[in-house]
């Protein structure tokens, strides 16, 4: 039996992800014979870490994915810097840059997206090029450009207050650069979160050098120089990092007459319209998810390797519940579910904790006794359980603020002040399990100093982490004598 | 009780000998009298502590619980017998079955808890008088997988390739799944420096007393450790503190680790975990800005389906910050059992020979077959593992008798009610013991044996120093050692006279002939050094070798000198929870038990401290199931179900219920286990099962 051909289009986060997956299922390439195509000159990488590389924590080559011997190991047919130029679904072929052709039984778009540039005026040449000292926010390439041109203390406008926009202003800030963000919304991330807490970021980035300009859209660009604002005003700037959001990539599928909407559509097989061609990550519009992340593809990924493999042909993806984590030094903010319920609706329970002189902001959504939103802004440990609730669908505890505040709120059982109020059946010392009440008895007994207690009943005389306690108490004890 | 025995016992009683405690791999130096009285004793892992099992350990020694006559089973029960009837007939059985069936149709089970001397002649025993492939023993449920993964890390396994007094100059120590407060508590005292430094870190699913005393206590959702590690290894890149140097002069393989280690960012794990991305980076930056630093594994990361990767990905944290092998840091693991250390090493294993040699190398058969005085083609190979060996008995092709000591499988295995049916399809089941333990009860003979106060032999503790365990005291008429029994047992299957000696000093004489020239190398270790006090760490290959406390400071033990990343991948529990089976069962020890607690429940004062088996619980999680604290619960998983008392636990994680294993019957935490193994170490999952949790009378 001969392996089936399958060709990817693209070798991003999603590409190379399902190349690993379908190996992983097929190691011996018997099943499937494996063409990846990427347009970039590069092995893939980690787009996840690229604010970690403009913040300068890591090195460009650290988040490479795979090594140069990785496709030759794993028997994959990867061609670096090709692009694909048509496709014919008749001939099950794909037609490409270097004149070449190459079949499949099964066609998976993975061409993930690309910047969108919004209309500003000298923002763009005639062909629809960046103009000098802008750059958009991507890929590695334009990681190198930001980093070439954000030289330090020099003023860098960031058009777009999103997830990557942020990153980007918090990584140059880092930098020592003097950051504007310029977003037309009244705060930033509007999607994930509620104005409370994009006020509390927006103060919280603040404190890092970041200036904000809300509700502000940029009517002109200066090279040299910086942005002119819808309001007239200026904003000064060496650089500006584009960051306004993506489109997905679906032109060739679109012009390959395969269904396409916002991004190519596929259902929960992750099928376009022609059911011997896929689709995953950021290209793809399934409707259990939002595009722009990594998690879904991840996911996605995991399941058409099932499907393309044949290890679990009754796999199928249902959808990603994203948690929104902006990947920021100093700043712990995650976003998930249904934020913008307000505290008075009354189909929920909603909590809110609303601290901004601390950055932090907390907002819980519960229905059923299930979390089924949270925003948590600066309590990190609270974050981390509210996910796993959400994720697993458990039912929350019964103590609401305990949950919301994390290690933020004070402990529930205060040290005791002084031995006298400590119950008699508190354990004094673990190793021997002797009580408070145990070396009272032997007090009364005879026992006269801490010594003696620790003689009558052993306390301390294991770890002997109790040897201070027990000293307090034979204290208070002769004290009380 | 007293600190020391009482003056007024006959003179020949008021004898102190010096000697350890029978409990776990800290080993702690206590003296005993003659009659019996427990103090302890200055000791450089002890410090002069000992905890409630140590001080109360003398009390076993006398107990109305003690077996003192062999027993019998007849139409059905058991009954007394003598020594000659016992053995005669356990020899005669074991002929015959091995005659019709072949010599793997006998199997035995040896224990981590027996001395080195009884480990290394019950393998002997097994191999060369029975010819049975098929040995294992408990510390397979222990700690193999630390054991598998610090071979391939370093070339060698021993559990802390250092003392433990050098803990004391850390300023950081990770902790992984480790609760020495209540396993070892004198452990404590060595924790100190790193608590007031400000770094100690306490991996654990529970909120547990060692997790109370940590300055940072991570609490993961149990079976995600591996995750964990690949995030904070993640975080010690990203936040460039990588010890370069080290990585390109001392290891190997790094790249390929980052390749999969680049895809678990903090936030990334955070959600796996349940572990927040911000303390990942704490203990990166933690480890990486401290003096001195150790990560320090035990059960909680080896009680895995993926035990031994779950360990590679701590030392490879370790290693990228460049602490094996450096005077002052490093990674360990902290043995369980008593001898835990030496069980591993002189060959009760399947696949092991003296001297930590593998049975399949033609060298190490060919030295090990000389010192035994037979051709090494007559060595077996290796047999199945512990729950392999186990889950095989009685089938088609499974052995059909089987010889326990040192062990209590009905409780202590996985899946028991799985194990228990497996014992009682036995043509023969032989056990050694000290009590009638659940295992014995099942036996058709049992032959009583002595304990650690009665009888000499060697221990090797958690850091791999080999210490002398001296008789204190007159055994009860009628009991035998284990070595005795050997010997016994061999004269009557027709091995020449010498080959089983039954003097510990005379064996442990061969055994250092056995080990000589292996990875655990004893032959320089001599019974007068020992009496003498001196601290000999293996590798100790002649008389004049002050022993090695510390390994690898200078190369590891790989023929190349580095240590390796081994490229691991976070899998998740063997069993995840579903809608019929919605919470995580994770199961471990009390500070009043140990294992099975066959000793310790026969002690009052630890049984009366904790009576019964019990079930940690959230308040909210009890509540769901219409329980509150004290009620007795059902507990179920797909193998088993256990009854225990409900303790709410407010610290507990919602998803997560906590279940001691010392309790036997309808209380026995291991009917609900997973006997899913590790694809290296054969370690079993007890660290994680899907259950739910009902009233008592099944009502949800």
């Amino acid at each position: 039996m001969s392996p089936r051909e399958v060709v990817v289009l693209g070798y991003g986060m999603a590409g190379a992800r399902l190349a690993d997956e379908i190996r992983r299922r097929d190691p011996g390439a018997e099943r499937v014979r494996l063409t990846v195509i990427g347009d970039e000159p590069h092995h893939a990488y980690n787009r996840v870490l690229l604010s970690a590389v403009v913040a300068g924590s890591m090195r460009p080559d650290s988040v490479r994915l795979h090594d140069e011997q990785w496709a030759r190991r794993h028997g994959i047919d990867l061609r670096l810097g090709v692009a694909a130029l048509g496709i014919d679904r008749a001939a099950r072929t794909v037609a490409l840059d270097d004149g070449t052709s190459v079949g499949y039984d099964a066609l998976v778009f993975a061409t993930g997206s690309t910047p969108w540039l919004p209309p500003v005026e000298g923002l763009t040449g005639e062909h629809g090029e960046l103009a000098e000292g802008a750059v958009t926010f991507r890929s590695l390439g334009d990681c190198e450009r930001i980093l070439d041109a954000a030289r330090v203390g020099a003023p860098v406008a960031v058009l777009g207050g999103g997830l990557l926009g942020l990153e980007a202003a918090r990584g140059l800030a880092g930098r020592g650069n003097l950051v504007t963000v310029v977003h037309p919304a009244e705060h930033v991330l509007e999607r994930q979160l509620d104005a409370g807490a994009g006020r509390v970021l927006a103060r919280a980035l603040g404190e890092f050098g970041i200036d904000f300009r809300l509700g502000r859209t940029a009517a002109k660009y200066l090279p040299g120089d910086g942005l002119k604002l819808d309001d007239g005003s200026h904003v000064d700037a060496d650089l500006v990092v584009v960051s306004a959001g993506v489109r997905a990539e679906t032109a060739l599928a679109s012009a390959a007459g395969i269904a396409v909407d916002r991004g190519i559509v596929v259902d929960d097989a992750l099928r376009t319209s022609d059911g011997r061609v896929h689709a995953i990550g950021d290209c793809a519009q399934h409707p259990g998810t939002v595009s722009g992340l990594v998690q879904p593809a991840w996911e996605q990924a995991g399941v058409l390797a099932d499907l393309l493999t044949g290890s679990d042909p009754s796999a199928r993806y249902r959808g990603t519940s994203v948690v929104t984590r902006l990947k920021a030094r100093g700043i712990d903010l995650a976003a998930l579910g249904e934020t913008h319920v307000e505290t008075g609706d009354p189909d929920a329970e909603v909590l809110c904790v609303d601290d901004p002189a601390r950055g932090r902001y907390a907002k819980l959504v519960l229905r059923d006794d299930r979390v089924t939103g949270a925003i948590v802004l600066g309590l990190p440990d609270a974050a981390a359980t509210i996910t796993q609730l959400h994720d697993r669908g458990s039912p929350a505890p019964g103590d609401r603020l305990g949950l919301l505040l994390g290690r933020a709120l004070p402990s529930a059982a205060p040290a005791a002040a002084s031995p006298a109020d400590l119950p008699a059946a508190t354990t004094v010392c673990r190793c021997n399990s002797v009580t408070k009440g145990q070396l009272v008895d032997a007090w009364r007994a005879g026992a006269a100093s801490a010594e003696q207690l620790t003689t009558a009943t052993r306390a301390g005389t294991g770890c002997g982490g109790c040897a201070d306690t027990v000293r307090g108490i034979a204290d208070w004890l002769a004290s009380t004598a | 009780m007293t600190l020391t025995a009482e003056s007024t016992t006959p003179s020949d009683t008021r004898t102190q000998t010096d000697t350890h405690c029978p409990y776990c791999a800290l080993q702690c130096g206590m003296t005993v009298s003659g009659t019996a009285e427990v103090a302890p004793r200055a000791f450089p892992t002890n410090a002069g502590g000992l905890c409630q099992k140590g001080w109360t350990s003398a009390a076993l020694l006398g107990s109305p619980a003690r077996l003192t006559t062999p027993l019998v089973r007849v139409d059905g029960e058991l009954r007394p017998a003598s020594w000659d009837n016992a053995l005669d007939l356990v020899a005669s059985r074991l002929a015959r079955l091995r005659a019709e069936h072949g010599a793997d149709s006998v199997a035995v089970f040896g224990g981590g808890g027996l001395t080195n001397e009884k480990s290394y002649l019950l393998g002997k025993f097994a191999r060369v008088a029975l010819g049975t492939s098929q040995i294992d023993y408990n510390g397979r449920f222990c700690m193999s997988s630390a054991a598998a993964a610090g071979t391939k890390a370093f070339g060698l396994d021993r559990g802390l390739p250092f003392p433990l007094t050098d803990l004391a100059d850390a300023d950081a120590v990770v902790l992984v799944g480790a609760n020495p407060a209540e396993t070892m508590p004198p452990f404590g005292q060595h924790l100190r420096g790193a608590a007031a430094a400000g770094g100690l870190v306490v991996v654990d699913p529970r909120r547990t007393p060692t997790a109370e005393q940590a300055n940072l206590h991570l609490a993961p959702a149990p079976g995600t450790d591996l995750a964990l590690a690949l995030g904070i290894l993640h975080a010690v890149v990203a936040d460039g503190l990588l010890d370069q140097s080290y990585l390109d002069q001392r290891t190997s393989g790094f790249d390929a680790v980052w390749r999969i280690v680049a895809g678990y960012w903090p936030e990334h794990v955070e959600r796996i975990t349940g572990v927040a991305a911000a303390d990942q980076r704490r203990v990166a930056a933690l480890l990486a800005g401290a003096r001195n630093a150790y990560v320090l594994t035990a059960r909680g990361a080896e009680q895995h389906a993926t035990g031994v990767a779950t360990v590679s990905a701590w030392i490879n944290l370790a290693l990228a910050l460049g602490l094996p092998g450096r005077a002052g840091s490093g990674y360990g693991c902290l043995t369980g059992q008593g001898n835990g250390q030496g069980g591993r090493e002189h060959g009760q294993k399947a696949d092991q020979l003296p001297g930590y040699r593998a049975i399949t190398d033609p060298v190490a058969r060919e030295h090990v077959a000389r010192v035994w005085g037979v051709p090494a083609d007559t060595l077996p190979g290796p047999g199945r593992s512990a729950y392999e060996l186990l889950d095989a008995l009685g089938t088609d092709d499974g052995p059909k008798a089987l010889l326990v000591f040192g062990s209590n499988v009905a409780v202590s295995a996985p899946d028991s009610r799985r194990v228990a049916e497996r014992l009682s399809s036995l043509d023969l089941l032989v056990t050694a013991d000290l009590v009638l333990s659940e295992t014995s009860a099942l036996a058709d003979v049992v032959l009583p044996v002595t304990q650690w106060a009665e009888e000499d032999g060697t221990m090797t503790n958690l850091e791999g120093r080999i210490l002398l365990r001296r008789k204190a005291v007159r055994a009860p008429e009628g009991v035998r050692t284990d070595l005795d029994v050997l010997s016994g047992l061999a004269a009557r299957l027709g091995q020449p006279d010498g080959r089983f000696p039954a003097d510990a000093e005379t064996v442990f004489t061969e055994l250092r002939a056995a080990s000589a020239g292996g990875p655990a190398d004893y032959s320089g270790v001599s019974y007068a050094r020992l009496r003498d006090g001196e601290a000999l760490h293996w590798p100790v290959p002649d008389e004049a070798h002050p022993g090695t406390p510390r390994l690898f400071l200078d190369r590891f033990a790989h023929a190349d000198g580095r240590a390796r990343f081994q490229p691991v991948e976070h899998k998740g529990p063997a069993e995840p929870p579903d809608a019929d089976y919605p919470l995580l069962a994770t199961t471990g020890r009390v500070l009043q038990h140990y294992q099975s607690g066959a000793q310790t429940r026969a002690i009052a004062e630890l049984a009366d401290s904790v009576p019964e088996a019990y079930v940690e619980v959230h308040p909210d999680t009890a509540a769901r199931s219409g329980l509150a604290d004290g009620d007795l619960a059902r507990v179920t998983s797909r193998r088993g179900a256990t009854t225990a008392r409900v303790h709410c636990v407010a610290s507990m994680r919602t998803d997560v219920v906590f279940l001691p294993f010392h309790f036997p019957g309808d209380q026995r935490a291991n009917l609900l286990t997973n006997p899913a193994l590790d694809p290296t170490s054969r370690m079993p999952e007890f660290k994680v099962c899907a259950v739910r949790m009902t009233t008592e009378d099944g009502a949800a």
